[in-house]
């Protein structure tokens, strides 16, 4: 059970007189039950890139394959990739349309051609999932907040019960609190659902809290695949293609260019306070 | 998916007919069509087609580009020549079962194409030559002389270059709309026309909502820049014609001249 990403390329316009290059030559393997990271700036391929894991878009060239299986392949029915392969737009809840919100988050089930209690039950475990005030299921989904309206998006995609779940920038535009709320439940559905989880950012700071690997886009190819520590560790390169590492490893790099004996690759504010304090203790 | 829709599509280049003033492309579309309409022979047609190729070259936009615009029109090119070449009476050429074919049919079915397709090309050169705001900025100017009786000139463009503007937009919205459905598993190509209407609700609704969404947040912005309407704005860059645009007052003069003279004058009528 895996999703593996085998030489691909895209070309936007392909036919028109102005083509252009969204994804050169990306190969990736994705195993079960990783949180991964894809990180790049605006215009480095990344939503196009994740736009290819659930059919959305075809590659010009190059493979996919999910469970063995091409996804190119003549017949490959794609209902059924799309909701193993779970996709979280960006400002999702933009696509927010039924009267209320159960009804919206019944969409996705519905879609699959299961009867009306099965979408129900997976609705109601959905918006449980995310952490949904139960009072508010049956309100129009045009009233809630902004960061309600996000986790009843989510909702809606998690409802499909995807094995995969890609986000696309979850936590834009939301204020800290929000930000961490949301983070904080979509490491809570890797830890006790066992979903692999893909979360696209343009912020290190973002991920590399809850990630376990870190993929760095660039110009449409991968600059970087490793983990966090070795990514980070490259933080001078990620400068030169518009990027930055976490705060803390600039904190961490400056005291151990001024003699403290500190190890650079912590990846986390609590890691570096540890090890900062570790350093004085010994001192 | 929706990126092939090239209706009123800006191409970006520099030539001789992109830098000419917006009123120009405008009433030389228009006199161009006009002129179309008042010829009575082939003459008046070539020297339309050899006309509209000049400009076509001069203005670098590949003929390619242009022509993939017609895609969407050629049933109605047809189906109208079509029914010209069955209904014009005249002398028969060929004639099976309850259809005649006349030669006054042919000609005239011929005739409605080339028109037609020239009408398309005509038109989407100065799309292609010239931006939206361009477009707009010469409409307001060149009918000015309407404000006399009371015609809002200045809202009016205004409204259109903002719902030219807006059309990208939107466009870019569905697509994004559509994608986040498909990949909640919608299905929008099979099934009957009443089950597709249906499948539609998922991406008008959204889609209506953003467009309000913008168009609130695009008024709140305008009036945060004090805008007020047209009376005593000033342009950034004002149209001014250029000595080019008097040049190519006189060549259009000249064609129209020539081509209709030549295009009505009863020594080349073929009917």
């Amino acid at each position: 059970m895996s999703l593996i990403v085998d030489h691909i390329s895209y070309i936007y316009d392909k036919d028109s007189g102005l083509p252009t290059v969204g994804l050169k030559d990306v190969s990736l393997s994705i195993p079960d039950g990783q949180f991964i990271g894809v990180i790049g700036h605006t215009g480095s391929g990344k939503s196009t890139l994740m736009q290819h894991l659930n059919g959305l878009i075809k590659a010009t060239e190059g493979s996919i394959y999910f469970n063995g299986e091409d996804i190119y392949d003549k017949g490959y029915d794609l209902k059924k990739l799309r909701s193993k392969v779970g996709l979280v737009f960006q400002y999702p809840e933009h696509q927010l349309f039924a009267e209320t919100v159960f009804a919206d988050v019944c969409y996705g089930p519905g879609n699959l051609g299961l009867d009306k209690k099965d979408c129900e039950l997976r609705a109601y475990d959905a918006l449980r999932k995310v952490g949904f005030p139960e009072e508010l299921i049956f309100t129009s989904p045009f009233d809630l907040s902004g960061g309600q309206k996000r986790r009843v998006a989510i909702a809606g995609v998690l409802a499909m019960k995807p094995e995969i779940l890609i986000l696309d920038e979850p936590t834009a535009g939301l204020d800290p609190k929000g930000r961490d709320e949301i983070l904080g439940m979509i490491k809570e559905l890797q830890q006790k659902e066992k979903m692999t989880i893909i979360l696209v950012s343009h912020s290190m700071d973002d991920v590399a809290e809850y990630v376990d690997r870190i993929v760095v886009m660039n110009h449409g190819s991968i600059f970087l695949d490793n983990s966090p520590q070795v990514v980070f560790s490259h933080y001078k390169e990620l400068e030169e293609i518009g990027l930055s590492a976490p705060q803390v490893t600039y904190i961490m790099h400056a005291l151990s260019e001024q003699g403290f004996p500190v190890k650079c690759d912590v990846t986390t504010i609590q890691e570096a306070a540890d090890e900062i304090a570790a350093c004085l203790k010994n001192n | 998916m929706l990126r092939d829709i090239t209706l009123g599509q800006y191409y970006q280049t520099e030539s001789v007919i992109h830098r000419l003033d917006p009123r120009v492309k405008l009433l030389g579309t228009i006199l161009f069509f006009i002129s179309l309409f008042c010829f009575k022979n082939p003459v008046g047609y070539a020297i339309a087609i050899i006309f509209l190729a000049v400009v076509i070259f001069l203005s670098k936009v590949p003929f390619l580009f242009m022509v993939r615009g017609m895609k969407a029109i050629i049933f109605l090119m047809v189906f109208t020549s079509l029914v010209n070449l069955f209904a014009t009476k005249g002398d028969a050429v060929l004639s099976f079962w309850k259809i005649t074919i006349t030669r006054q049919g042919i000609i005239m079915a011929i005739t409605i194409a080339v028109r037609i397709s020239l009408l398309i090309i005509g038109s989407s050169i100065m799309t292609l030559t010239t931006t939206p705001n361009h477009l707009t900025d010469g409409m307001e100017k060149g009918l000015r002389f309407l404000k006399v009786i009371k015609v809002p000139v200045h809202e009016i463009a205004m409204m259109m270059s903002i719902a030219l503007r807006f059309i990208p937009i939107l466009l870019e919205e569905t697509d994004k709309i559509m994608k986040a459905q498909l990949a909640r598993g919608a299905d929008l190509e099979s099934g009957n026309v009443f089950k597709r209407v249906k499948a539609m609700v998922p991406i008008l609704v959204p889609l209506f909502i953003s467009a309000f969404r913008r168009a609130n947040d695009l008024a709140t912005a305008m009036e945060a820049r004090c805008y007020h309407g047209g009376d005593g704005r000033t342009k950034m860059k004002p149209l001014k014609y250029q000595k080019r645009d008097a040049v190519a007052y006189v060549i259009l003069a000249v064609y129209l001249l020539v081509s209709i003279f030549l295009g009505r004058l009863w020594i080349f009528d073929i009917m």
